[in-house]
């Protein structure tokens, strides 16, 4: 048992016990809470590996934008049926079904993944070569063999930059907030 | 610091052990801060009004805060009946954690960082604006219409602010082309004018915007909308008392010194004094220097904290409409253009025009601040008056203290 591995099991069995407490619980701000505890422990599982950027993204996309949004949209909506879920004996049934079969999912493909081969110094990346890639800079000289792609002998095509698709994304992202504010504006009357 | 420890301890308990200081310093750091900061806003806005502020408690009133404490920690720990009691309870500890997890990435002196991060700016920004989901889950849980408006509020406010706050940091890291905050601070070594807050016209502008919306982040005055208590008896704190009433008070101060810390770093040259044209730990060993380093940085920090506290004290609570209508009006668009204006600039301004305006803003601002220090200690006008006379052109009537009754 070394360091790593206790800090492993830590974090994964609390994350795990929060996810089943966002299915369990029946009051959804208790659920938004459950769910805080799932995600920061999907970050520290990032940390754990290394990847800080990964896990501060984690941290900044879901815990301070996505879970403050859902807060605060139930605190102005939740009234009645919504505030207090109950759940049919059906729901479980299809819920728990879908759920083993996703794990059985995970659980072959990770048997599957082999294990990425050390780098040559024992140091991870900064998200420095992440930012060169978006702008289609190809590392010359990795310090490790890079997994899941093809040997760079057999790649005949030119470096791809990620820029341009990661911009159009955003761009649509716009484009469906100006949607959403263009449908809940305030109604003006026509003039008779 | 586990290098350290791998000579007392075997790994990996030398970790366990590094861990264990660094979150014990750590955590005293913020609790001291927190006991002098909340002494320093009392005597600060006395002064400002014209009062002593606590005099009483210890020397100065220094132990006023021990007072406050033990009263806080005697107080009954009560909820309302209509609140939900697991969530009441715990949402001033999410509230504390953030401010806390935001301090391990934050260095205090060359190299002397809890845990160095190579996206230590980034993650700051996550955590800090993680904070919160403590005020807003208060403001629910508490089962009373004044928290709920003021948990509402702090969620508008805060998540608005959190954009134009995060684009004002990419402004120096920019600049400095790398997202580590040690490295940032080890960039801004030897006199001032190698602080990033004079490298350009844009980084100039971005710490005034930054500064003003981080106290708009940290829910400080003129921005504290969550808890005003003219409108909204307490806001998000009306139905808290006692000890989890503290937590959410250390939470406060504990960004406040987060976000100062974060702004002396990107901005204010970090650990350096600016007067000193060499890296202390390099030249006096590194505890020495790394002491001298950490009493500069907390001294910046303290200073940064002290001009908010002037804030609070000098200007009137904006409205909720203003508060926004400040941030996505003219910050949002302000914040913007310094992005572009500044990868401009690096792009488009040859080296010596950029050496040019860099000494005219370091020189100048000195100047500008060092002509305002001075004006303080001028005589102030009328001042010549002889005692029981009035100043100026009423020189030869009596005070009316002076006048006898008849």
């Amino acid at each position: 048992m070394t360091l790593p591995v206790v800090l492993f099991a830590v974090v994964a069995t609390i994350t795990a016990v929060s996810a089943l407490g966002v299915v369990l619980a029946k009051n959804i701000v208790r659920m938004a809470v459950w769910l805080l505890f799932t995600l920061i422990g999907v970050s520290l599982l990032y940390f754990l590996l290394g990847a800080e950027f990964a896990g501060t993204v984690q941290l900044i996309v879901y815990v301070g934008g996505t879970l403050i949004l859902i807060v605060f949209g139930v605190m102005l909506t939740a009234q009645g049926p919504l505030r207090e879920l109950r759940t049919r004996p059906a729901e479980w049934v299809i819920g728990g079904i879908v759920g083993a079969l996703l794990f059985g999912l995970l659980v072959t493909a990770s048997y599957q993944i082999a294990l990425p081969p050390a780098s040559a110094d024992n140091t991870l990346p900064g998200p420095g070569p992440l930012g060169l890639t978006f702008l289609g800079v190809t590392d010359v000289s990795p310090n490790t063999n890079v997994t899941g792609v093809p040997d760079s002998a057999t790649i005949t095509r030119k470096p791809v930059a990620y820029l341009l698709p990661f911009e159009i994304v955003s761009v649509h992202l716009l484009v469906v907030l100006v949607g959403a504010a263009y449908l809940a504006r305030a109604k003006r009357r026509v003039k008779a | 610091m586990p290098e350290f420890w791998s000579e007392f301890l075997q790994p990996p308990w030398n970790i366990v052990a590094a861990g264990g200081v660094a979150a014990l310093l750590l955590f005293s750091f913020i609790g001291g801060s927190t006991f002098f900061a909340i002494w320093a806003e009392r005597k600060v806005s006395g002064r400002i009004q014209d009062r002593l502020g606590p005099t009483r408690v210890g020397p100065f009133g220094l132990l006023q805060s021990l007072a406050d404490g033990i009263k806080l920690i005697s107080k009954e720990d009560h909820a309302p009946l209509g609140a939900d009691r697991f969530l009441f309870k715990l949402a001033p500890y999410l509230a504390f954690c953030a401010s806390f997890i935001g301090f391990l990435a934050l260095p205090f002196g060359q190299n002397l960082v809890a845990q160095e991060l190579n996206v230590a700016a980034f993650f700051m920004l996550a955590v800090l604006s993680s904070e919160v989901f403590g005020v807003v889950l208060a403001g629910y849980a508490s089962g009373s219409k004044w928290s709920l408006f003021g948990g509402v509020r702090e969620a508008a406010q805060v998540v608005s602010y959190e954009v134009p706050r995060a684009m004002c940091v990419v402004v120096p890291i920019c600049v400095a082309g790398t997202l580590n905050l040690n490295i940032i601070g080890s960039q801004q070594v030897g006199w001032f004018w190698n602080w990033n807050l004079f490298h350009d016209p844009f980084t100039f502008v971005a710490f005034f915007v930054f500064f003003i919306c981080a106290t708009a982040s940290c829910k400080r005055a003129p921005f504290d909308l969550a808890e005003a208590e003219s409108e909204l008896v307490a806001g998000f704190l009306t139905e808290y008392s006692g000890i989890r009433w503290s937590y959410f008070f250390l939470a406060e101060y504990g960004s406040m010194f987060a976000v100062s810390g974060l702004a002396s770093l990107l901005f204010l040259g970090g650990w350096h004094t600016g007067v000193l044209p060499f890296e202390p730990t390099a030249q006096f060993g590194f505890w020495v220097g790394s002491l001298l380093n950490a009493a500069v940085f907390i001294g910046k920090c303290w200073m940064l904290v002290l001009l908010m506290m002037w804030l609070r004290w000098s200007l009137p609570r904006l409205r909720i409409d203003q508060v926004m209508m400040t941030c996505l009006q003219y910050f949002l668009p302000i914040s913007c253009v310094l992005l572009v204006g500044v990868c401009l600039w690096q792009l488009l301004v040859p080296s010596s025009a950029a050496m040019v305006v860099t000494y005219v803003l370091a020189f100048g601002w000195t100047g500008f601040l060092a002509v305002v220090f001075l004006s303080v200690l001028r005589t102030p006008a009328g001042s010549d008056a002889a005692r029981g006379e009035l100043p100026g052109a009423w020189h030869d009537q009596r005070t009316p203290a002076d006048v006898k009754p008849n």
